[in-house]
């Protein structure tokens, strides 16, 4: 039975007041499970990032509910959504958001050193995400001394550590030529597979739509189309959207 | 090393030119502090030097004496009346005032303190005597200087010859060390010397210094000797060193002075490393953002930002410390040395990281305003 990670419910988000006011979501129901890889698409302005946002607990909804793993996010402290994050969310971003001054390994291990995990086990969690990524020989290696695909498995690295139950992706691939974006969402594809986490990533490019085990269409604010592919990763892109 | 102090560390090393601001700025400030303050200790030392080696157990003094340069006379009989009471064991005569010393060479005469008490009893003698001894003060014509004013004397040693307002004097011992915290060397010789060179007529003297029998009740002396004397005051030696560095660093405004100075050493430090600080967070600001949105506490990037002020303040410290130390040994002979005690250096060093974690707090202020989901628009 897969298990429910994240649910939203009838979110809303306003920005700006006044002229300057953007309804930027307007009631989205949405429904994380475990094991599945969803893609959010959608053009420009639409609320992706917004609603990564709120789903990561980086933003509070004006209105409806967050939930993760059953906890609701409602009303909590920022430093409470912190802690929310730390212990349930794992985060890739476009542009990887390294520590330049930290070693691969030291970038991987700062998840955890986040949470409070120092114990020599922390390294080892560290050296062993890295090798999950396939960079276990580069574990020193600075970003700088990295190539763009290459931190951005660190980053993913970074984003499973600590066995997050969501990984929230945005535009893991933007930044990547079409062999290492390839690369990036292999890898990204098989920690789908773990009944226990979930993978939402916002992008804006077509080439991963092959790896999703569904689709959501957001448009100005709305969810629009949700496409299943019946047979798992791989299939969904032979579907068209509802809407 | 844990990985927050080496985020700190890293984030410090990484812009070596900004480090170098930083450290300079903490540097520059420190070491002002440092002079400042050691001046400061070696002026509030000087001050009350004479006080300290008496060892008196009480002072009996003309009303309102301000400090043990400037007083008025007693008349004499303050000894007596003093010797006449329970518990006193000993009264000492200490007589003291500015002369004018002519170098056997003429020239323009040089003003001298005369410090004068009976030779060979436990008054205010003389002491570090390097050469010569005690003793021979009871020669005539006898005095006793510090080896470090000899060139201004016009002393080239033992034997030396001079003229106290108009008297001969000969130097028969040399101190180490008895410097004055103004520019006027201080001279020793017997009582009777002192009087002869001042002019005072027999009896007179500025102070007394009482020493008690064993066991008896220094409180209940003091209140005796109040009580009988009816034109002087009786001080511990306490009392004595507060008066006197109330009137020198005080009322002269000369530590005010000095501690103002102090001041604006941590002021202007303090803005040049928060500026730096500051400049530094701003231009990490990405990866303290990265930091939120990954779920670290607030605390857990203050420490990050503390870390590094703490970094700077050990490193400029550091430098600070070691330019002090070379300052201590170039003024050791100086008329005002700089004075660096195991006190004043540990305090330093909490001033220079009270100052550096101050300066943090613009920085501090920065990165709590983080909105953690700006890392999606980067």
């Amino acid at each position: 039975m897969t298990e429910t990670i994240i649910e939203a419910t009838e979110i809303v988000k306003v920005l700006g007041e006044g002229a300057g006011r953007v309804d930027a979501l307007k009631g989205i129901d949405l429904t994380l499970v475990g094991g599945e890889l969803t893609l959010l698409m959608g053009p420009s302005g639409s609320g992706k990032t917004t609603l990564l946002s709120v789903l990561g607990c980086m933003m509070s909804p004006t209105s409806g509910t967050v939930r993760i793993r059953g906890r609701s996010t409602t009303g909590l402290s920022p430093e409470a959504l912190a802690a929310v994050r730390r212990e349930n969310i794992g985060f890739v971003f476009q542009s990887y958001h390294l520590f330049p001054t930290l070693t691969a390994a030291e970038n991987v291990r700062l998840a955890l050193d986040v949470r409070g995990d120092r114990s020599p086990r922390a390294r080892i969690k560290a050296d062993e995400a890295l090798a999950t990524v396939g960079l276990a020989h580069k574990a020193n290696a600075f970003p700088r001394e990295l190539s763009g695909g290459e931190q951005q498995r660190v980053a993913v690295a970074r984003a499973i550590v600590g066995d997050a139950s969501v990984i929230l992706a945005d535009e893991p691939t933007a930044a990547l030529d079409s062999e290492n974006g390839q690369g990036v969402m292999t890898m990204l594809a098989e920690i789908a597979k773990s009944p226990a986490r979930a993978l939402f990533i916002v992008t804006h490019d077509p080439r991963i739509m092959p790896f999703a085990d569904r689709i959501l269409r957001i448009e100005d604010g709305r969810i629009v189309g949700d496409q299943r592919g019946s047979e798992g990763a791989g299939t969904v892109h032979a579907l068209k959207f509802a809407s | 090393m844990t990985l927050i102090l080496t985020l700190a560390s890293r984030n410090l090393f990484h812009d070596r030119v900004r480090l170098i601001a930083t450290v300079v700025g903490i540097v520059f400030s420190i070491v002002l502090v440092t002079v400042q303050l050691g001046v400061f200790v070696s002026f509030e030392r000087m001050i009350t030097m004479m006080i300290d080696h008496a060892h008196a157990d009480l002072w009996i003094a003309p009303t309102e004496t301000k400090s043990f340069e400037g007083s008025s006379l007693l008349g004499g009989r303050e000894r007596f009346q003093a010797l006449a009471i329970r518990g006193v064991a000993e009264v000492v005569p200490v007589v003291v005032g500015y002369a004018s010393w002519r170098k056997p060479s003429g020239g323009a005469a040089t003003p001298v303190f005369l410090v004068g008490t009976p030779t060979g009893s436990s008054g205010l003698q003389p002491w570090n005597v390097v050469e010569g001894s005690l003793g021979d003060l009871s020669m005539p014509d006898a005095v006793a200087i510090d080896k470090s004013y000899f060139e201004q004397l016009g002393v080239a040693g033992i034997g030396g010859n001079a003229e106290v307002n108009d008297q001969k004097a000969r130097v028969v011992a040399f101190t180490k060390g008895i410097r004055s915290f103004t520019t006027t060397p201080n001279v020793f010789t017997s009582l009777e010397r002192a009087r002869a060179y001042l002019g005072l007529a027999p009896a007179k003297a500025n102070y007394f210094i009482v020493r008690l029998a064993p066991n008896a009740d220094t409180a209940a002396v003091r209140r005796e000797l109040a009580a009988t004397l009816a034109d002087a005051e009786v001080l511990t030696s306490e009392e004595f060193r507060s008066r006197s560095r109330s009137f020198w660093l005080s009322d002269t405004g000369a530590g005010a002075a000095l501690l103002g100075s102090a001041i604006l050493g941590i002021i202007v430090g303090t803005v040049i490393v928060a500026q730096t600080l500051y400049s530094s967070t701003k231009d990490h600001l990405k990866e303290f953002a990265t930091l939120r949105a990954i779920g670290s506490s607030r605390r857990y990037i203050l420490t990050v930002i503390l870390g590094q002020a703490l970094i700077s303040a050990v490193i400029g410290f550091s430098v600070a410390a070691s330019i002090g130390l070379l300052l201590v040994k170039a003024t050791t002979d100086a008329a005002l040395p700089v004075v660096m005690t195991p006190e004043l250096t540990l305090g330093l060093f909490v001033l220079t990281v009270v100052m550096c974690s101050i300066a943090a707090v613009s920085a501090i202020r920065v990165v709590t305003r983080i909105d953690p989901a700006t890392v999606f628009a980067q």
